[in-house]
C-alpha cells in the first residue's frame, strides 16, 4: 500500500543535498493552545499516547498535578501546571508544553545526522527515527527543551505535530480531543485570525496584557500559544521570554562549518603539493649514523630505542 | 620533475580518496529525502459508531478495528477517537474517552460475572443464570425482610431502603426507562447511575 506521504520537505538536517523546491501548495498548518480555556484535563495527553501508541510508565508524584512531571520519550505532550499567588489571589495557570515546530529549528540545525529531522514544507518539525543517531544534539539545540533521548533505543523523540493525520488532512489528536476548544488547529493564517479574536475577548475581561506567543526569535512558532499574560511568558512553567537558538549552535553549525571545510581543504591539499614537490621524507645516511651514537650502539639501525 | 609508475599510481589513489572525502557525509539523501512521515495508520481500517462507555455525556466514539469482517479474520480494535459527527462531543472526547482503548484492552477488565462467596478471598466466574438466580434470591429476602409499606402516621410509602439500584452510563433512553421502572416498582430510592460517580 501506498505510504500516503502527501508532505514535502524543506528542510533536511546535516544535509547539503536541495530538496525538490517547486510544489509550494500546502498551506503552513498551526496549533493554537488558548491557555486561558485549558482546564488541564489530560485529555490531549491521552489521545497522543492513543495515536502514536506509546505507552507512559506509571511515575510518581511531585507535589503538583503535572503527570508525568516532565516530557519523556513516551510523554511528548504533559500539562504543566504553575500557581501563582498574589495576595489572597491564586492564579492557576495551566500550559500544555510540547514542541513548537519552530519555523527556525534549532534542534534541525544542531543535528549531525542526515535526515534525521526534517522540516515540511507545512512547517511540521518531524523526528526521523530511523536516521537518529542519539547524540542529543538536538536536545542542546532546542530553545524550548523538548526533545528526550529514549534509553530503550537511544534515539530521539517529540511531538511529530501528528505528521501522519496531518499528511491525510486530519487534525493532530490532542487538537482533536480536546474537550474546550483550548486546542485548536488550522492553517497559520486562521489560527492567528482566531487568537486575535480570543485576545480581544481576554482584554475585554481584564486581561491587558493578553497576546499572542509566536515567538520571532526562532522565527515564529506553529505551535502558538494564546497567553493572558503575554508579557510575561516565564510565568507559564517557564516559556522562554524570548526563545533564541544557542549562540554556539549557531557558531558551529553556521560560520564554524565553511572555515573548517576551508582548514580541511587547505591541509589536503598543502600536504598533496608538499608531497609531490618535496616528496616523502628520508632518512640519510649520516642520520642513521648519529642516532646510533647517541644510542650507545644498543639499537637497531633505524636508532628507534 | 620526473614521475613514475608508482608515483602516478599514488597520485590517482590520492585523488580518488579526495573525492571521496568530498562526498562524505552528503551520500544518500536522495532515499532519504523520500521517507519520513509514518504512514497513516487507520487506512482501510474497520470504523465503527460507538459511544464511549464511562459517563451520562455519551460522547459519540469511532472505533477502528484491524480486519475487514472477511471470515477469516478477527477483528480486534487498534484505535478509538472522537466521532466529529456526534452532535454533543463533535469529535471531542476528556482524557478517560481519549484512553478508552487501554479501558478495551485492560487484563483487568470484567468481561462475564463474578462471584465472591461468602468466606472467600477470591472471585470466581459464574453463569449469568446463576447471577440472576443469586441476585433475585437475595434482593427478594432483604426486600421481604426489610420492605417498608406504611411510615409510623399509617400513611402508605411502600418503601424499601435497604437495597440500592445502580444503572449504567451506557443504557439508552428505552434501558433507562427499564432501569427506572424497575426499581421503583419494588420501592426502592436509591436509584444511582454511574455516571454521577
Amino acid at each position: 500500500m501506498a505510504t500516503l506521504q502527501s508532505l514535502d520537505i524543506r528542510r533536511r538536517s546535516a544535509s547539503t543535498e536541495v530538496p525538490p523546491q517547486v510544489r509550494k501548495a500546502s498551506v503552513e498548518v498551526a496549533k493554537l493552545i488558548d491557555v486561558s480555556k485549558c482546564i488541564g484535563c489530560k485529555a490531549c495527553q491521552a489521545a497522543c499516547l492513543a495515536w502514536n501508541d506509546l505507552v507512559q510508565p506509571v511515575g510518581y508524584f511531585d507535589g503538583n498535578y503535572d503527570n508525568p512531571v516532565d516530557l519523556t520519550p513516551t510523554s511528548w505532550t504533559v500539562m504543566k501546571f504553575t500557581e501563582i499567588e498574589k495576595g489572597d489571589d491564586l492564579e492557576w495557570l495551566i500550559r500544555k508544553d510540547g514542541c513548537m515546530h519552530c519555523d527556525d529549528p534549532g534542534c534541525l540545525k544542531a543535528c549531525p545526522a542526515p535526515g534525521a529531522i526534517v522540516q515540511y514544507t507545512n512547517g511540521i518539525v518531524d523526528f526521523v527515527s530511523e536516521n537518529c543517531i542519539g547524540c542529543g544534539y538536538c536536545v542542546k539545540g532546542c530553545p524550548f527543551d523538548v526533545p528526550r533521548i529514549s534509553r530503550v533505543d537511544r534515539k530521539a523523540y517529540k511531538c511529530t505535530l501528528c505528521s501522519d493525520r496531518v499528511a491525510v488532512g486530519q487534525a493532530p489528536a490532542c487538537a482533536k480531543a480536546c474537550p474546550t476548544q483550548a486546542i485548536y488547529f488550522g492553517s497559520k493564517d486562521d489560527m492567528i485570525v482566531h487568537a486575535e479574536k480570543r485576545i480581544a475577548d481576554l482584554k475585554s475581561r481584564g486581561y491587558q496584557k493578553a497576546g499572542l506567543y509566536n515567538p520571532p526569535g526562532v522565527g515564529g512558532t506553529h505551535v502558538m500559544y494564546v497567553l493572558h499574560h503575554a508579557d510575561k511568558p516565564s510565568l507559564y512553567a517557564g516559556l522562554p521570554d524570548d526563545p533564541k537558538i544557542s549562540p554556539m549552535v549557531g557558531f558551529w553549525k553556521g560560520a564554524m562549518k565553511p572555515i573548517s571545510l576551508a582548514v580541511i581543504a587547505f591541509a589536503g591539499v598543502f600536504g598533496f603539493l608538499h608531497y609531490i614537490t618535496k616528496g616523502p621524507n628520508e632518512v640519510s645516511d649520516a642520520d642513521e649514523r648519529k642516532g646510533d651514537e647517541l644510542a650507545g650502539g644498543q639499537t637497531n639501525s633505524r636508532g628507534r630505542s | 620533475m620526473a614521475v613514475t609508475r608508482r608515483q602516478f599510481m599514488k597520485v590517482s589513489a590520492a585523488g580518488l580518496a579526495a573525492s571521496s572525502v568530498g562526498a562524505l557525509g552528503f551520500a544518500g539523501a536522495g532515499d532519504a529525502l523520500a521517507a519520513g512521515v509514518r504512514p497513516f495508520k487507520l487506512e482501510r481500517a474497520t470504523e465503527t459508531r460507538n459511544t464511549c462507555p464511562y459517563c451520562s455525556v455519551s460522547c459519540g466514539v469511532l472505533i477502528y478495528s484491524m480486519g475487514d469482517k472477511s471470515k477469516n479474520a478477527k477483528s480486534s480494535i487498534i484505535h478509538i477517537e472522537g466521532d466529529p459527527d456526534h452532535p454533543v462531543s463533535r469529535g471531542t472526547l476528556c482524557p478517560r474517552g481519549a484512553a478508552a482503548l487501554d479501558f478495551v484492552k485492560s487484563p483487568l477488565r470484567l468481561k462475564y460475572p463474578m462471584h465472591r462467596k461468602p468466606g472467600s478471598e477470591k472471585f470466581e466466574r459464574v453463569t449469568w443464570d446463576f447471577a440472576l438466580d443469586r441476585i433475585a434470591t437475595l434482593m427478594k429476602d432483604d426486600r421481604d425482610k426489610n420492605f417498608i409499606a406504611k411510615n409510623r402516621d399509617g400513611v402508605t410509602v411502600n418503601r424499601w431502603l435497604t437495597t440500592g439500584f445502580f444503572g449504567t452510563s451506557a443504557q439508552s433512553n428505552e434501558a433507562g426507562y427499564l432501569v427506572y421502572k424497575l426499581a421503583r416498582s419494588t420501592g426502592i430510592l436509591a436509584l444511582e447511575n454511574q455516571a454521577r460517580i
